[in-house]
């Protein structure tokens, strides 16, 4: 059983229908790369995963747990842990503030997330609103590992960030997949790291899977047509 | 320590330093005016949990002021007549005791928050604001309609209720009284706002599907904190009736539920001490505007306006500065 696993998942806007049809699965301890150009659905997967987005036809299953009829509160103390697309921290509390409005209890604490971003460590009293555009990110990953999650969901974590910056989010990210049991669905543009730190890629294109696999199956044909790579 | 907290404790010193000098100089009015305001600061510290850090804007915490109130007034009133409450199924006589009378306010309070919030919290902005508003007002037409304890005209206490080894009808003991319980309410106030609980309340009042997303339910959240902050003013209504020796439907009035807010922003929404200072500021303005003219509250009205537009923070965010707030 996967710990994530989604079949022939329908979703609209209103009545514009975004996704067609998507399928992944996410094992434990599995990085799994979701891919595809702007507009395709990536991000609309990840809100349909988190019931941010009610979806229309097929099934979302978290453990085997149908997750399609709970609320998206519900799904996120199931161990569902979102880095939304954007950063998103809450800007008018503090670091630490921001990490403690999110805790649960488990493995991941204050100072777990600390080691990990040792950046935000010195930041601790400032305002969220008050950080740079890394340490927003660093932020909004240590308080999606703060809820003890057993799947994250990273949604463009490295979008608009210093060459320096993105390396140091990517090695978090490799750090998270040696050292804990975590799935982790990772949407970037990064083709190059993607390969580095995940075990599988995901296609989408139009709302659909197109295609899934190694990434030594990913051929030029593929990443032309479907990353535009 | 921040410019923030060396206000505070002025602002806490001052308010008991004043009625101390009052007592010194042998002039009760002027601690009657202090327990007001201490009783006001109480109640706009009640609101502000539900304003300040939670981002809910009721215009109804006149119905927890009046409940507590009421409370008071029923109780007293079936000491002072010595006929029970009730007696079937048991027998539930009234008391004088302001402990009791403390924790029957509370918990009715509560209980009605319960109820509002649950009905009322499902909405948000201007119909929010509405439904308390027009709880607060159907307990103001029940109250009036109500023969048993006054209708119209209210309930008349003769005496101040008790409290274990002090003389609550001496003003500066009964000033004492209010003042111990504010300066707690601070603290528990100040404690719930560093709590996770209170980080939760202040985020989800930042984004609410944000709060979601870390598997916080934000109506929850809200409710209790509704509850928690009528709980207080419900306090405040029980001291007020008994500052006053009398409760009546006045206090569910919308102008209460006004003022309790007008009181709150004027000292600073979501600032610890900014209902102290507001209350203090309120019930200034009150005495010396009000010798001068009957239309006192233009000036008032001028000076909110002023706070509004000028000086987010209130009077506390004016003197100590931004930087503190969590707004």
């Amino acid at each position: 059983m996967s710990l994530l696993e989604l079949s022939a998942v329908t979703a609209f806007y209103g009545p514009s229908q975004a996704l067609f049809g998507v399928d992944l699965a996410v094992e434990e301890g599995e990085v799994v790369a979701l891919m595809g150009r702007n507009g395709m659905g990536k991000t609309t997967t990840i809100r349909a995963i988190c019931r941010l987005l009610p979806i229309r036809e097929g099934s979302i299953r978290l453990d085997g747990r149908d997750i399609r009829a709970l609320p998206s509160f519900r799904v996120a103390r199931m161990g569902v842990g979102l880095v939304p697309e954007g950063r998103r921290c809450f800007p008018n509390l503090t670091v630490e503030e921001n990490l403690l409005a999110a805790a649960r209890p488990g493995e991941w604490d204050m100072p777990r997330v600390m080691r990990l971003f040792p950046a935000l460590a010195p930041r601790r009293g400032q305002m969220a609103a008050s950080l740079s555009g890394g340490e927003q990110q660093m932020l909004a990953i240590g308080r999606a590992l703060m809820t003890n999650p057993r799947l994250l969901l990273l949604d463009e974590a490295t979008e608009g960030l210093a060459p320096v910056v993105r390396q140091e989010i990517w090695a978090a990210i490799s750090r998270l997949k040696s050292e804990t049991g975590l799935g982790i669905v990772v949407v970037d543009k990064s083709l190059r790291e993607l390969r580095t730190v995940a075990d599988r890629g995901v296609i989408l294109a139009r709302g659909r899977t197109v295609w899934e696999g190694g990434f030594d199956r990913l051929d030029e044909d593929l990443t032309s047509r479907y990353l535009g790579v | 320590m921040s410019r923030e907290a060396v206000l505070n404790g002025v602002i806490a010193l001052g308010l008991l330093a004043v009625p101390l000098w009052a007592w010194a100089a042998d002039e009760p009015f002027v601690i009657t005016l202090a327990t007001r305001v201490a009783i006001l600061a109480l109640a706009g510290v009640g609101l502000n949990i539900a304003l300040g850090l939670g981002g809910l804007v009721s215009f109804g915490h006149a119905a927890f002021f009046g409940i507590g109130g009421y409370a008071m007034g029923i109780l007293a009133s079936h000491a002072q007549s010595y006929e029970p409450l009730m007696e079937w199924p048991v027998l539930i006589e009234g008391t004088r005791s302001m402990p009791v009378i403390w924790l029957v306010a509370v918990v009715a309070s509560a209980l009605a928050a319960l109820v509002i919030g649950a009905l009322s919290l499902r909405t948000s902005g201007v119909y929010f604001i509405m439904i308390t508003l027009a709880f607060a007002q159907m307990l103001y037409y029940f109250t009036i309609s109500w023969p048993a304890y006054g209708g119209e005209d209210g309930l008349s206490i003769y005496l101040r209720n008790s409290f274990p080894g002090l003389n609550t009808l001496d003003p500066i003991q009964f000033f004492a009284i209010c003042y111990a319980i504010l300066l707690a309410a601070l603290f528990f106030t100040a404690r719930l706002a560093k709590s996770p609980f209170g980080l939760a309340l202040a985020a989800a009042r930042q984004n609410a599907a944000r709060v979601e997303a870390v598997g916080i339910r934000p109506y929850r959240v809200r409710l209790v904190a509704f509850v928690i902050s009528a709980a207080l003013t419900g306090l405040a209504g029980a001291l007020f009736a008994d500052l006053n020796r009398f409760v009546s439907p006045a206090m569910f009035g919308w102008n209460i539920s006004g003022e309790i807010m007008v009181l709150v922003i004027l000292g600073g929404v979501a600032r610890l001490f900014g209902p102290v200072a507001g209350a203090a500021l309120f019930i200034l303005l009150e005495n010396v505007l009000g010798g001068i003219s009957e239309y006192w509250q233009v000036f008032l009205g001028l000076l909110l306006l002023g706070v509004v537009l000028f000086a987010r923070g209130g009077l506390v965010g004016l003197i100590a500065g931004r930087e503190a707030t969590h707004d």
